[in-house]
C-alpha cells in the first residue's frame, strides 16, 4: 500500500539526512520526498511517500516519531487531506503540432512558463493521476524532459453539516 | 564569568557529576586535555586505543548505572569509536562521547585529520551533535547527558572543533532541559496493564521472559516480586541475565539459540509470554513463525519501535519497565485473587521435570581442561559474587550458561553486536565503578587479542581485573558452526599462532599464570584472586573440541535443539529440515 507520510521536523542541518539515513538504513524506501519551511522557520515540513504493508508502514511512522528531531508524524491515509504535485515539462513539438500542445496545457490548466524557438516548458499542478495523464498525452509530441517536485499533502478543514 | 569552552567541558562534566573519563589525545583536543592537566576532582584514564576507550565507558556505565564518557581526538581518533559506539547502541547503553573536530572553518575542507564523525555515526548513536559556536557548548552538553540516560538509553557524540574549545564565553549552566520532540513514555496505559493483569491470572501457563530493560529500568525488585506473586517461571535474554536471581527457582536461565533446554520448551508450550525489556532478537527467536506459537504475547517496552517489529503482540505495553510493572502489581494485588500456587501446580510441575530431563551439561574430563568446567570453577570459588564481562564467542555463552548471575549489573556482555574486544576494557571500566568488586573478563584465545593494549591501562592504573581466557587455540565458535554445518571444513579458523599469554602479560607487568590440567584450575584461580593491585591472564588450555550445546541451528524454531549427548548431529539436523 502506497502512504503520504507528513513529517515535522526541526530546521536544522543534519536532520534531512537522519531521516532519509533511517529509509535507506532500514530497507524503506522513498518514493518521492519534498521538504520545505512551515508557517515556524525552526520547523520544516517533509512529504514523503513510501509503501509497504502495514506493519512496515507500523514501524516506518514509529522509527520516525523515534528520531529526536522529529516532532510530530501524520500518515495521511488515516486523514482526510488533499494532494498536489507540480510538474514542468519541456516539449519539443514539430511546427503542426503545437496547437495540439497548446490545448492539451489548456485541458489540464497547464501554463506556459517558458518558449525558446524550438521548445516550450510547461507547468501543471494536480494530483499524481492528472500529472501521470498529462505526461502521457504529451509524450508522444517529444517531451526533452521534465522535473516532478513530489507530493505535498495538507489535511482538509471539516465542512459544518447545516 | 569568562571561560574557555575546554573549561565550559570540564565545568560541565563536574554539573553531571562524571568522575571518569575514559579517553585518548590529540592535536584538536589538547585544548581539553590541557584543561583536564591539574583537576583534581576529574580523573582521565588513558587507555591504548579509543576503542578501548568507549568499551571501558561502557562497562563503567553497566556496571554503575551512570553515563559513560569518552574524549578522543579528530579523524582517526573519532573513526576508532565506531565498533565501542555501535556495541553501546544495540545495548541500550548511555554513553557521551566527545570527538575533537578541526578548526570550524576547515570543516569541509579535507583538513588534517578531519572525518565527518557526525555523518559516520548518525546511525550507531541515538543522538550526535556538531558544536559550532561556544555559546551553545553547556546546553549541548546538557542535552546530550538527558537524552543518553533517559527513555531507551543510548551513545551520544559531540563533535567539538578546536575553535569552539578554545573560544571563550560566559559559562551558564542550563538547570533544565526542553527538547519539545523528545518526550520518551513513562507511563504505561493504564487499561493495557490491567488487561495484561488478567490475562495473567487466566493463563495456565505462562512465561516471563525479562531483557535488558529490567536492568537499565533498575525494575528487578518488580520483576522478582511478580514471578513471586503469581509463581510464574523466568527465562533471561542475554541481555536479561542477573536481572531476576539465576539461583531462583523460578528461574529458567537463558533461552534461544544457546538457551536451556527448559527455557525454549517451556517458551514452545507456553499460552501467555510476558517479555518484559525485550526486543526479540533472531539469537532469541529462531524461526519466528513457530515461536511462542501457542502463546499471547504480552510486551512490555519503552521503545514503541520494539513492538510488532520482530513479532505479533496481543497486548503492547508501551513505558518504563519498572513503572508499568509497579502498576500491574497493583492491579494483580488488588484485583486478582488467585489461589496461585495451586493455579500453577501442573505448569511448575512440568517446568521441573524439563530441568531434570535435560539440565545444562558437559563431560567432565580429568585429563584436559573443559572450558565449562572453568566458569563453574570460577562461579564457585567466587562465590557468585562478582562481576563478569565476556568476550564474543564459545566463551560468551559458557559465561552465559555456567554462572548464575543473582543481581544485575554483575554481567557485561556485547549482546546485539557482538562484538570480540569488548570484555577487556568494558572489565576496566566495570572496576573503575566497582573498586571493592572482583571483575572477571571471560575471554577468547581470539577475541582477547583484539584489545590486549588495554593491559597498560590496567597496569598504570593498579586495576585488578581478572582475564580468564578459555584457550582453544580456535575461533572457537566459528569452528564449531564449520563443524557442524561445513562438514568440518575448518576455513581459516584455526589461530595457529597464539601468543604466550603469562608472558605477554608479564611483559606489561601484569600477572600471568597458566593451568593445563583440570587439577590446576582451582589453584590457579585461588591465586589470581589474591592478586590486588594489578591485572592477571589466567591462560586455560583448553578442549578445542568442547562446542557450546544446547544449539538451535540458525533458522529452526527454538525447540528443535541439538544435544552434547546426540553424536549423530548431521542426522538430527536433517530431521530439523
Ligand atoms: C570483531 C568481531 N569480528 C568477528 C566476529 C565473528 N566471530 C564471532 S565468535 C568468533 C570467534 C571467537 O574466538 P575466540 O575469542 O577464541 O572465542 P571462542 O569461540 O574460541 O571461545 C568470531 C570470529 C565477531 N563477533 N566480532
Ligand atoms: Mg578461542
Amino acid at each position: 500500500m502506497r502512504h503520504t507520510i507528513s513529517v515535522l521536523v526541526e530546521n536544522k542541518f543534519g536532520v534531512l539526512s537522519r531521516v532519509s539515513g533511517l529509509f535507506s538504513g532500514r530497507g524503506f524506501n522513498i518514493e518521492s520526498l519534498s521538504v520545505g519551511e512551515t508557517i515556524d522557520p525552526a520547523v520544516s515540513l517533509m512529504t514523503i511517500v513510501t509503501s509497504g504493508d502495514d506493519q512496515i508502514i507500523e514501524q516506518i511512522t514509529k522509527q520516525l516519531n523515534k528520531l529526536i528531531d522529529v516532532i510530530k508524524v501524520v500518515d495521511f491515509m488515516e486523514v482526510d487531506h488533499v494532494e498536489r504535485e507540480m510538474v514542468l515539462i519541456k516539449v519539443a513539438p514539430r511546427k503542426e503540432d503545437r496547437i495540439e500542445v497548446l490545448k492539451l496545457a489548456e485541458i489540464f490548466r497547464g501554463r506556459i512558463i517558458d518558449s525558446g524557438s524550438t521548445a516550450y516548458t510547461i507547468e501543471t499542478t494536480g494530483d499524481e493521476g492528472k500529472i501521470n495523464a498529462f505526461i502521457e498525452l504529451i509524450k508522444p509530441f517529444g517531451i526533452k524532459e521534465f522535473v516532478r517536485t513530489g507530493k505535498v499533502a495538507i489535511a482538509r478543514e471539516k465542512v459544518k453539516k447545516k | 564569568m569568562k571561560k574557555t569552552g575546554a573549561e565550559i567541558f570540564v565545568e560541565c562534566l563536574k554539573k553531571e557529576g562524571v568522575k571518569h573519563i575514559f579517553g585518548y589525545p590529540g592535536g584538536v583536543v589538547l585544548n581539553i586535555f590541557d584543561a583536564l592537566f591539574d583537576d583534581k576532582d576529574l580523573k582521565l584514564i588513558l587507555t591504548r586505543h579509543e576503542q578501548g576507550a568507549v568499551h571501558a565507558a561502557d562497562g563503567y556505565a553497566r556496571a554503575s548505572g551512570k553515563v559513560g564518557v569518552a574524549l578522543v581526538t579528530s579523524g582517526p581518533g573519532a573513526t576508532n569509536t565506531v565498533t565501542g559506539i555501535a556495541t553501546a547502541s544495540m545495548d541500550s547503553i548511555p554513553l557521551v562521547v566527545f570527538s575533537g573536530q578541526v578548526p570550524t572553518l576547515l570543516i569541509g575542507n579535507d583538513a588534517f585529520q578531519e572525518a565527518d564523525i557526525v555523518g559516520i555515526t548518525r546511525p550507531c548513536t541515538k543522538y550526535n551533535y556538531l558544536v559550532k559556536d561556544v555559546n551553545d557548548l553547556a546546553r549541548v552538553v546538557k542535552e546530550a547527558f538527558h537524552i543518553a540516560s533517559t527513555g531507551r538509553p543510548g551513545p551520544v557524540l559531540i563533535d567539538l572543533p578546536k575553535d569552539v574549545t578554545s573560544g571563550i564565553t560566559d559559562f551558564v549552566w542550563p538547570e533544565h532541559v526542553k527538547i519539545r520532540s523528545y518526550n520518551p513514555t513513562y507511563e504505561g496505559n493504564k487499561w493495557m496493564i490491567k488487561h495484561a493483569a488478567h490475562e495473567i491470572a487466566k493463563a495456565k501457563k505462562p512465561v516471563i521472559m525479562a531483557g535488558g530493560g529490567v536492568i537499565l529500568s533498575g525494575a528487578s525488585k518488580e520483576l522478582k516480586e511478580l514471578a513471586e506473586l503469581t509463581k510464574i517461571p523466568v527465562t533471561m535474554t542475554l541481555m536479561g541475565l542477573g536481572g531476576f536471581p539465576g539461583t531462583h527457582t523460578l528461574s529458567l536461565g537463558m533461552l534461544g539459540m544457546h538457551g536451556t533446554y527448559y527455557s525454549n520448551m517451556a517458551v514452545q508450550d507456553a499460552d501467555l509470554l510476558i517479555g518484559i525489556g525485550v526486543r526479540f532478537d533472531d539469537r532469541v527467536t529462531g524461526k519466528v513463525a513457530t515461536f511462542a506459537s501457542h502463546a499471547k504475547i504480552i510486551h512490555i517496552d519503552i521503545d514503541p519501535t520494539s513492538i510488532r517489529k520482530n513479532i505479533r503482540v496481543d497486548i503492547p505495553i508501551v513505558g518504563d519497565v519498572k513503572t508499568v510493572l509497579k502498576d500491574m502489581l497493583k492491579v494483580l494485588k488488588e484485583e486478582t485473587k488467585e489461589p496461585w500456587d495451586a493455579v500453577r501446580k501442573s505448569w511448575l510441575k512440568q517446568i521441573s521435570s524439563w530441568k531434570q530431563e535435560r539440565p545444562l551439561r558437559y563431560t567432565y574430563n580429568e585429563n584436559v581442561i573443559k572450558p565449562q568446567f572453568v566458569v563453574e570453577k570460577l562461579y564457585e570459588i567466587t562465590k557468585g559474587d562478582a562481576i563478569i564481562t565476556t568476550e564474543v564467542g564459545q566463551n560468551q555463552m559458557w559465561a552465559a550458561q555456567f554462572y548464575k548471575y543473582d543481581k544485575p549489573r554483575t554481567f557485561l556482555s556485547s549482546g546485539g553486536l557482538g562484538t570480540m574486544g569488548y570484555g577487556f576494557p568494558a572489565a576496566i571500566g566495570a572496576q573503575l565503578a566497582c573498586p571493592d568488586k572482583t571483575v572477571i573478563d571471560i575471554a577468547g584465545d581470539g577475541s582477547i587479542q583484539m584489545n590486549i593494549q588495554e593491559l597498560a591501562t590496567a597496569v598504570i592504573d593498579k586495576l585488578p581485573v581478572k582475564v580468564a581466557i578459555l584457550n582453544n587455540q580456535y575461533l572457537g565458535m566459528v569452528r564449531q558452526w564449520q563443524e557442524l554445518f561445513f562438514k568440518e571444513r575448518y576455513s581459516y579458523s584455526h589461530l595457529d599462532v597464539v601468543p604466550d599469554f603469562v608472558k605477554v602479560a608479564e611483559a606489561y607487568g601484569a600477572a600471568g599464570l597458566r593451568a593445563t590440567k583440570p587439577s590446576e584450575v582451582e589453584p590457579v584461580i585461588k591465586e589470581a584472586l589474591k592478586i590486588k593491585n594489578k591485572p592477571v591472564f589466567m591462560d586455560f588450555i583448553v578442549d578445542w573440541k568442547e562446542k557450546v550445546y544446547p544449539m538451535v541451528p540458525a533458522g529452526a524454531s527454538i525447540n528443535e535443539m541439538l544435544f552434547e549427548e546426540e553424536k549423530k548431529t548431521e542426522k538430527r539436523l536433517k530431521a530439523v529440515k
